[in-house]
């Protein structure tokens, strides 16, 4: 994100000799600048010289086009015939030949070649040929560059000229280095990292600290933003007579692309280059369109401005703007400050006078400002992570001197600088607290001399003053960082922290993992889906337009806006999943998930909007917990197709709605539940072929069954998908937190009693074996019975229409004796009297 | 049988009754042919038994002598029906398991295997790393109140991390909740629930507004560590993140720092991986950030930093399996394909 030409860089530091980028990177990365990229001007290898154009003589082609027949001396003993496509250049021009043997970038190698009758021995090339620009609409004429003829002999190598070759190296700045946004800040930072010597160019001389008067009339109304002035800083200087729009020197041009700039004008490009260079944000205006006192003011509602990038824009009354005062005092903006100018008082073809400006703004109002109109600029990067009050005059200077020195006239001995910088507020540090922090033993001197070297002023009880680049140290711990960092990260030791004793997972960590090895040893394949739903969705599961499942908390922002939901049960998700699987060419799909789902606590009030740094109290920490919504963890899962296969040992069977009971009591029971089933409708499953599971006290612990046909087609699933959802966390509460208690396991023999019952149809199998476990349990050999199955379920001839015969097999056996066959007969008994009782059963005769 | 009975008294006629039933026996190859010899020759109308019946009507000094030489001809073929019967047994038996074998190299996938989602796997598989430390596993909500995903961070209301742009927000504007984007608030709400010391890790689910790319996914998971004690130090950081990557890479993992920033953290560090195993090469690969908890974000959940110190960090839990088990491509992980996961049955 900031671009480091390598040759600039030396104008700031000692570079040593031969330095590549990728020597650089290591250093850089070592104080906490990591590299994204290196790139490299240009590619160009073998021949590449200056030509001079002796002739060109156009010659007229079959195909429409006009070529260039010329002869162009390229320092040798003769002159080289060259056909040239491009007609901006005339003889005597110096332009760049590519000779024979050279190759371009994209490797494009250059020969002697016959082409339009004649045989071209090089190239001349264009910017974009060589890749050091973007031009291509014609051939680079090196006067045009700022390069004098004289400088620029026939057969001179032109790579140097254009830069060809020089490396830049694209370094990542973290947010608290806004010094690292120019060449001087890293140039400091290399300093840091292998101890060459810094020149700071930004240091104010003398001249720029003496006392200023007389400039253009500049007037800041203070109005703070959170008791923060919105600009402390603003030095204002005039400069007269200058070719503004000129092009800049091609050093200039050069080293505003390499760092990633466009060059437009010499007025322009001073300023960025000065930017690039110092850090400091700069603005030139025509003095001719300009109408003081400038005026530094927050905009009044309703205000607007026409930004450079011709977007006309509502202003906020937090915009800080410069405004200059044609009808009355600050009655016209003219830019938003620190972010960009406006349309007006740019400078334009006529500019020979021009005020710079070079001010300091509030980093959190050009911030706000900046992201409220979605306007980034390079200004505004820089003002948000924090500029050195103390460069603009210096950057002024500096400006003003680029102008006069490429474009002529004169700079206005007087000055506005409108000072109310505060120093930087000085820091108590504990010498002690960097060792205590980092754990390597650093002693007091070390820690002195280091942030010393950092530009920080240490008093002798460890007062230290951090310089004014460096607004992000506020604090001990900062300074701390700094220390570790400059004595370098990898002197930290690597030493193991002794934890105190653990407890280990808790019981709904450690369940949930039993859980997902249950399902996994059932067949199921884990899946993990994304949380985002829309109402498609839950209108392909059948969902009732006032179904709870459709109150759902809403992203303001989502990636998509059909999907804007936050799921309120799984099943949505896992149903999207399968559908993806069988569309994939999976013809039977065992899946599940586990995760939480998301329901909104109705009336639920706003969570509190509080500060940082500081603990909330109890109630504010219970108002947020109150505006956050329930999240209890669920688990669904889903079977298609076979649930075992048709194979060589013969046919398989298709899943079915026992399959997803069959999981749901499997997981219930790895939790410690033991659940019912229940028939009750409910989408998405199918209102005959579901229930509803219920845990021991009644409550609903979720759903398990076929899927809706409905439900199957929207989902272009196979015939009888099934399917299941439950609470995990409701299952974990209806668990309870007691250990299993254990019966004791009786070694008296078993005693086995078949019972056939014939009930009404409509007598669901559950409540028979209810009443069968009731009677048993209530006969006189007492509570006898160890388990019951039932085993077959008849409808037929023999039990008469409306009727089902239901047989289950008992296992009887006490815990203390041998049951007699009396005992037996009158379990058997008190069973079927239950069931008599109950649902006027009788025995199947 | 128009043969004459056999005598009892006669030793000729009963050796060769008894050489002729010996010789059927051997003939004998299989059971059902050896129970038709035992019918033939000892049952009860074959010349020995009926031989044997005669001796009842002979005088008593000839009984002895009867008696004797059919009795031990009776014995000599019982013994050799039951051998042959054995032998016979046991070649029955080996045909019969000969005639039984199947074809092991059937293929034998009637109800498919399941298997774990990676993701999960390595959750749990970090989470135990750091149990086996003492460390204890926190949680905490997906949907998060601003507070805790930033402010108790130490991310001020101007923070660029809390613009539209990276976060998801929750409607209305103004509701002070959101999908968390990293899992350090629970970083906040540990600090607040827990006694100290605290050591916590956490893997979570978290939540960027990214578009899914083959590195890049909305919704990915990370792993926080917290720990807050008197006396910590970088040098526990580093020797945690040491453990750590050895614990999951093997041997000779290590762990490299380098200055970084973030918010809840200062000191900050990037943390590189050496990774034996990167393709093209053993070397450095960023593997998370972490730091010293910020005074701030302690002060924030009531902690004094004078007395407590302590580090964190964090790391994307997607990149550690995609480094570690060779997954190029995002898509795979997040698409919920069951062949995927299905290449994931074994213990990670």
């Amino acid at each position: 994100m900031v671009l480091v030409p390598l040759a600039w860089l030396g104008d700031h530091v000692a570079l040593p000799a031969g330095l590549t980028a990728e020597q650089l990177a290591a250093d850089l990365v070592r104080v906490g600048l990591e590299e994204e990229a290196i790139h490299s001007t240009g590619e160009v290898t073998g021949p590449l010289v200056v030509g001079h154009v002796l002739s060109r003589s156009p010659e007229p082609q079959s195909n429409g086009k006009t070529i260039n027949w010329c002869q162009v001396d390229v320092g040798e003993d003769a002159p080289r015939g060259i056909v040239c496509g491009a007609h901006n250049f005339e003889a005597g021009d110096h332009v760049v030949v590519a000779l024979p043997g050279a190759v371009l970038p994209g490797g494009f190698a250059i020969a002697a070649r016959k082409t339009y009758g004649h045989v071209s021995d090089g190239m001349i090339c264009s910017a974009r040929e060589l890749g050091t620009g973007d031009d291509h609409s014609g051939i680079i004429v090196l006067s045009r560059l700022g390069l004098s003829d004289e400088t620029t002999p026939a057969g001179l190598d032109a790579k140097p000229l254009l830069g060809i070759g020089e490396q830049v190296l694209e370094v990542n700045v973290t947010p608290d280095r806004g010094y690292c946004f120019a060449m001087r800040g890293i140039a400091r930072e290399y300093s840091h990292a292998t101890g060459v010597p810094f020149t700071d160019l930004g240091a104010p001389t003398p001249a720029d600290l003496a006392p200023a008067s007389g400039g253009f009339p500049v007037e800041v109304d203070d109005e703070p933003l959170e008791g923060v002035p919105g600009c402390d800083r603003f030095v204002a200087l005039t400069v007269r007579g200058v070719r503004a729009t000129e092009a800049s020197p091609a050093w200039l041009q050069r080293r505003l692309q390499q760092a990633g700039m466009r060059p437009i004008s010499l007025a322009v490009d001073a300023t960025n280059y000065v930017m690039l260079d110092l850090g400091q944000p700069l603005h030139a205006y025509d003095a001719a369109g300009l109408a003081g006192p400038i005026v530094v003011r927050r905009a009044r509602p309703g205000e607007h401005l026409e930004t450079l990038d011709g977007v006309d824009r509502t202003l906020d009354p937090q915009d800080l703007l410069i405004t200059d005062s044609p009808s009355g005092r600050a009655s016209r903006v003219i830019g938003l400050a620190g972010v960009m100018g406006g349309q007006t008082s740019g400078v334009n073809d006529e500019t020979t006078d021009l005020v710079i400006e070079a001010a300091h703004f509030d980093p959190i109002t050009v911030a706000r400002t900046s992201r409220r109109h979605k306007l980034s600029s390079e200004a505004a990067k820089r003002f948000e992570r924090g500029v050195d009050p103390q460069l603009p005059r210096v950057a002024a200077r500096r400006v003003a001197e680029l102008l006069v020195e490429f474009g002529g006239g004169t700079i206005d001995d007087a000055l506005t600088d409108v000072d109310r910088t505060v120093a930087p507020a000085p820091v108590a540090l504990d010498p002690g607290l960097p060792a205590r922090l980092v754990g390597v033993p650093y002693v007091p001197d070390e820690v002195r001399t280091t942030l010393v070297s950092l530009g920080c002023a240490v008093a002798g009880d460890f007062t230290v003053t951090p310089p004014t680049w460096r607004p992000d140290l506020q604090s001990g711990v900062d300074l701390v960082e700094e220390v570790a960092r400059l004595r370098g990260y990898d002197a930290i030791p690597s030493v193991v922290p002794a934890a105190p004793p653990g407890r280990g997972l808790t019981r709904s960590q450690r369940v949930r993992r039993a859980v997902a090895e249950r399902l996994v040893s059932e067949g199921l394949v884990q899946v993990l889906s994304y949380p985002f739903v829309g109402a498609e969705q839950w209108d392909a599961m059948g969902l009732a337009g006032d179904d709870p499942r459709r109150t759902a908390v809403r992203v303001a922002n989502p990636i998509a806006e059909q999907q804007s939901f936050l799921r309120t049960d799984l099943l949505v998700s896992v149903l999207d999943t399968a559908r993806r699987n069988v569309a994939r060419g999976a013809a039977d799909v065992a899946l599940f998930e586990v995760g939480l789902v998301v329901h909104p606590v109705p009336g639920a009030p706003v969570a509190p909007q509080l500060p940082g740094g500081v603990r909330p109290s109890d109630e504010q920490l219970a108002a947020i917990a109150a505006a956050i919504p329930d999240q209890p963890r669920h688990v669904a899962g889903l079977l298609a197709g076979a649930r075992d296969r048709t194979g060589w040992w013969g046919s398989g069977r298709v899943a079915d709605h026992t399959d997803a009971f069959g999981l749901v009591r499997s997981v219930a029971e790895v939790v410690g539940v033991r659940v019912t089933f229940v028939a009750e409708p409910y989408p998405p499953f199918h209102p005959g072929r579901s229930a509803k599971v219920v845990g021991p006290a009644g409550q609903t612990l979720g759903h398990a069954g076929e899927l809706h046909p409905a439900v199957v087609a929207a989902h272009d699933l196979p015939a009888r998908t099934v399917a299941f959802e439950l609470d995990l966390d409701g299952l974990l509460a209806a668990a309870g937190d007691d250990p299993a208690q254990a019966t004791p396991v009786s070694t008296f023999p078993v005693a086995k009693e078949d019972v056939a019952l014939v009930v009404d149809v409509a007598v669901p199998a559950g409540d028979v074996l209810d009443a069968v476990r009731a009677g048993a349990a209530a006969s006189p050999a007492g509570d006898v019975l160890e388990d019951v199955r039932l085993f077959d379920v008849y409808t037929g001839e023999q039990v008469g229409a409306g009727h089902r015969s239901l047989a289950f097999s008992l296992r009887l056996r006490a815990a203390d004796r041998t049951l007699t066959a009396a005992e037996t007969a009158a379990v058997r008994e008190s069973v079927v009297a239950e069931a008599n009782r109950r649902f006027g059963a009788t025995l199947r005769a | 049988m128009s043969t004459p009975p056999l005598s009892p008294l006669d030793p000729d006629a009963v050796a060769a009754a008894l050489d002729e039933a010996l010789s059927a026996t051997a003939a004998a190859t299989t059971l059902d042919e050896l129970k038709a010899v035992r019918v033939a020759h000892a049952g009860d109308r074959s010349p020995l038994a009926l031989a044997n019946r005669a001796i009842g009507g002979l005088p008593g000094a000839e009984k002895a002598v009867a008696g004797r030489l059919v009795g031990q001809a009776r014995g000599r073929l019982t013994q050799a029906l039951v051998a042959r019967e054995a032998q016979l047994e046991v070649e029955r038996d080996a045909r019969v398991l000969a005639e039984e074998t199947v074809d092991v190299t059937l293929p034998v996938d009637r109800r498919p295997l399941g298997a774990r989602h990676p993701l999960d796997t390595v959750a749990d598989r970090i989470g135990d790393v750091f149990v086996a430390m003492g460390w204890e596993i926190a949680e905490g909500p997906e949907v998060e109140a601003e507070w805790f995903n930033f402010d108790a961070l130490n991310h001020g209301p101007d923070h660029p991390a809390r613009q539209m742009a990276d976060t998801f927000f929750v409607d209305p504007p103004g509701s002070g909740l959101l999908l968390r984007t990293h899992t350090s608030p629970v970083q906040a709400r540990s600090l607040l629930e827990r006694e100290l010391p605290v050591y916590v890790v956490c893997p979570g689910r978290v939540f960027r507004n990214d578009a899914l790319d083959q590195t890049h996914t909305p919704v990915f998971h990370q792993v926080e560590g917290l720990a807050v004690d008197r006396g910590l130090t970088m040098a526990h950081l580093k020797g945690t993140l040491d453990h750590f990557a050895r614990a999951m890479f093997g041997p000779e993992a290590r762990t490299r720092l380098r200055p970084s920033y973030f918010p809840f953290t200062e000191p900050s560090a990037e943390m590189d991986l050496w990774f034996p195993q990167k393709k093209g090469g053993a070397g450095w690969i960023e593997w998370g950030g972490c730091g010293m908890v910020n005074p701030n974000v302690l002060r924030a959940t009531g902690v004094d930093p004078d007395e407590y110190s302590g580090f964190a960090f964090g790391m994307g839990i997607e990149r550690t399996l995609m480094l570690r088990n060779g997954i190029a491509d995002m898509h795979d992980i997040v698409e919920g394909d069951v062949r995927f996961s299905e290449q994931f049955r074994a213990v990670i």
